[in-house]
């Protein structure tokens, strides 16, 4: 691999740039918003009492102090009024000077201040979005109506990750889903793709089936060798913007009749493997004004698969896993990205019945979530599926999945 | 002074003064050194792990060391008789309990380099053996077999493991190779460059894994994965490969050295 990885070019004399997060603290209204936001849903508090819609987040009604319930809202506005902020004592936000907000009347009955995009004016239809800033906390952004907008607008991309001219690792590129996820990655405009590559491999290089693809270098990757890990970050020889956790080891047993070895390299690779290259990448995403780290996790995290005993309890101890990650990574502005998927049409599932998720399904799904600033996606129905029952029910959603 | 006591303090005084050449037949164990892999229905061969548990920081500040795991049969490695299900009654089959006489053995040295560079599926026959002998001298009994193959160089390279989608292409022996070497040649064991005693392809033969057949199921013992066979003479030199004791253990990851006459000296 010859072809130069695009990337944006820095003074090399100037000084860092230290990064800067916005606000944390929350109420404990705010907190339950944006766990909403975060799965991209756009939500308001309703009045079980008086139907009012209200914003921003409350304990109560405060047209007649009953009770409050999350409800999904139309995304419809309109700009009334812009605001140009030039001086600031936060640091973050003077970090990113001048910053337009501005006040709009939601279809759904209040009028919000909300982040403006550039090509928005007082008067304009917008489309509402519930984006996780920085910090992850929600925050509502106004976008020109319509669908397509510019995404390159700066107040956009403080909110998400590009994947264009990025650069990302992928812990296994050789799997289908991680090819999928190399090909989407490059699809999508990814300046640089590292693609793992676990050993051992077919001779001779097959390691380099990555190798006629301009952009894609594929390294020996294997997450139980801690030195592999610092041999490939220490590789990629500049900076890291994104990261997509498609290691696994996923082989069919039970408690009693599984082979332990398999259930033990379950865990090994799921969750002692996210451990060491979470802890790995992390310095080199945190130092980044933009990124992201995605883990793919099968809907097993939410409940046992008794057939997949090693493989659920690898996947659950994983979901477990990114959510303290998540929380730290949070105040380093690092998003932490969860995605979901049911059975996937691949080698691993090949006895589980159809229907299945088609790896470049799940492989657009993740490019989805980057640059729609989810911290959690479900891709396909059966995912989908999969959570709304767990939610609604989860000691019953265990026993319907194993009955 | 006895006369034993002399040739210990000859040979001690030797190896200091290099008359003796001391060669390392060990490749690094490493995390990305090779192991065997089998077919997919068997359970697998763990590589070499290493976990730093401090290294002079706070967990220990004055102190570097490291927890480490693998299969018996990582590295450089020791197959001991119980490896086998030919080998699994005999007395003394587990690295345990072979006795310590075992662990230090004259050699022969076989060179299949040539014939291995040609043809990555070389067979080693009772022919290639006899006229071997024709041409060098009969191998003599209590001796290891050293297979040079040079296979070491590929260290490093997904040539070494060579594996294919109709599997593993390396050199070794067939059953009757085996039969002569270790029923009328009285061997000690085979030691390989290889990852395996057998060829790579040795599943498919009539007689399946005959180096692993044969050999254990005679008490004798595999040494694989084994380096710089070129630096030895064809007679003459004295390998010392001490297994570690584990119990019940199948094999060991162990130092294979050898003693050699520096006859430059």
């Amino acid at each position: 691999m010859t072809a130069k990885p695009r990337r944006e070019p820095r003074d090399p004399l100037a000084r860092r740039q230290e990064k800067h997060v916005p606000p944390g603290a929350r109420s404990r209204a705010m907190q339950a918003m944006s766990a909403r936001a975060a799965t991209g849903r756009f939500v308001l508090q309703t009045c079980v009492n008086c139907q009012t819609v209200t914003y921003p987040p409350r304990d109560v009604c405060p047209k007649c102090w009953n009770e409050l319930v999350w409800a999904d809202q139309v995304r419809g506005a309109t700009v009334l009024s812009e605001t140009t902020i030039r001086v600031t004592t936060d640091l973050y936000f003077r970090d990113h000077l001048p910053w337009r907000m501005g006040k709009v009347a939601l279809d759904a009955g209040p009028v919000a201040l909300a982040h403006l995009h550039q090509d928005l004016k007082p008067g304009d239809p917008a489309e509402m979005h519930l984006l996780l800033d920085k910090r992850g906390n929600a925050a509502l952004f106004a976008t020109p109506s319509g669908g397509a907008f510019d995404m390159s607008d700066p107040q956009w991309r403080e909110f998400v990750v590009s994947v264009r001219d990025s650069t990302v690792l992928v812990s296994d590129g050789s799997s289908a889903v991680g090819r999928a996820i190399v090909s989407a990655l490059r699809a999508a405009g990814a300046g640089s793709i590292i693609a793992g590559s676990p050993q051992p491999s077919r001779a001779p290089q097959s390691s380099d089936a990555f190798a006629s693809i301009e952009g894609v270098r594929s390294v020996r990757l294997d997450l139980t060798d801690a030195r592999s890990i610092t041999e490939c970050l220490t590789g990629i020889g500049g900076p890291l913007d994104i990261v997509v956790n498609t290691a696994r080891f996923m082989r069919s047993g039970g408690i009693t009749a599984g082979r332990l070895l398999d259930q033990k390299r379950a865990l090994e690779i799921g969750v002692v493997g996210f451990m060491r290259l979470a802890q790995a990448s992390a310095p080199l995403l945190r130092t980044r004004r933009a990124s992201a780290f995605v883990d793919i996790l099968s809907i097993h995290a939410l409940a046992a698969e008794a057939g997949f005993a090693g493989y659920s309890a690898a996947e659950a101890a994983r979901l477990s896993l990114v959510q303290s990650f998540r929380h730290e990574m949070r105040a380093e502005g690092v998003r932490v990205v969860s995605v979901f998927a049911g059975p996937i049409d691949d080698e691993d599932h090949q006895s589980v019945p159809l229907p299945k998720l088609a790896p470049a399904r799940l492989a657009q799904g993740v490019i989805e979530a980057i640059e729609k600033g989810r911290e959690q996606l479900c891709v396909g129905d059966a995912a989908q599926d999969a959570m709304d029952r767990w939610f609604d029910d989860p000691a019953l959603y265990i026993r319907e999945k194993n009955a | 002074m006895t006369a034993i006591d002399r040739t210990l303090s000859d040979l001690v005084a030797h190896i200091a003064s290099n008359k003796i050449a001391v060669v390392d037949l060990t490749n690094t164990l490493s995390p990305d050194f090779p192991v065997i892999v089998l077919p997919s229905e068997f359970g697998q061969c763990e590589p070499f792990r290493m976990d730093t548990v401090s290294r002079y920081d706070g967990d220990g500040p004055a102190w570097y060391w490291n927890n480490i795991s693998m299969n018996e049969h990582t590295g450089t490695h020791f197959d001991a008789p119980a490896h086998w299900i030919t080998g699994k009654d005999l007395p003394n089959g587990t690295v345990d309990t072979v006795p310590a006489t075992e662990f230090i053995h004259p050699a022969v040295v076989i060179d299949i380099s040539a014939q291995s560079a040609a043809d990555e599926d070389f067979i080693l026959t009772r022919a290639f053996l006899e006229d071997w002998e024709q041409r060098n001298a009969r191998i003599p009994p209590q001796h290891w077999i050293l297979l040079r193959t040079d296979w070491y160089k590929r260290v490093g390279t997904e040539s070494y493991l060579n594996l294919k989608k109709d599997g593993a292409h390396s050199p070794g022996p067939d059953a009757d190779a085996m039969r002569f070497l270790v029923l009328e040649r009285y061997c000690v064991g085979l030691g390989v460059e290889t990852v395996g005693t057998d060829a790579g392809q040795a599943s498919n033969f009539d007689e399946p894994l005959p180096a692993h057949s044969i050999l254990h199921g005679n008490g004798r013992f595999g040494l694989q994965c084994l380096t710089h066979l070129d630096r030895l003479p064809t007679f003459g030199a004295v390998v010392i490969a001490t297994p570690l004791k584990i119990q019940n253990g199948s094999g060991s990851p162990l130092r294979v050295v050898a003693l050699v006459p520096n006859s430059e000296r």
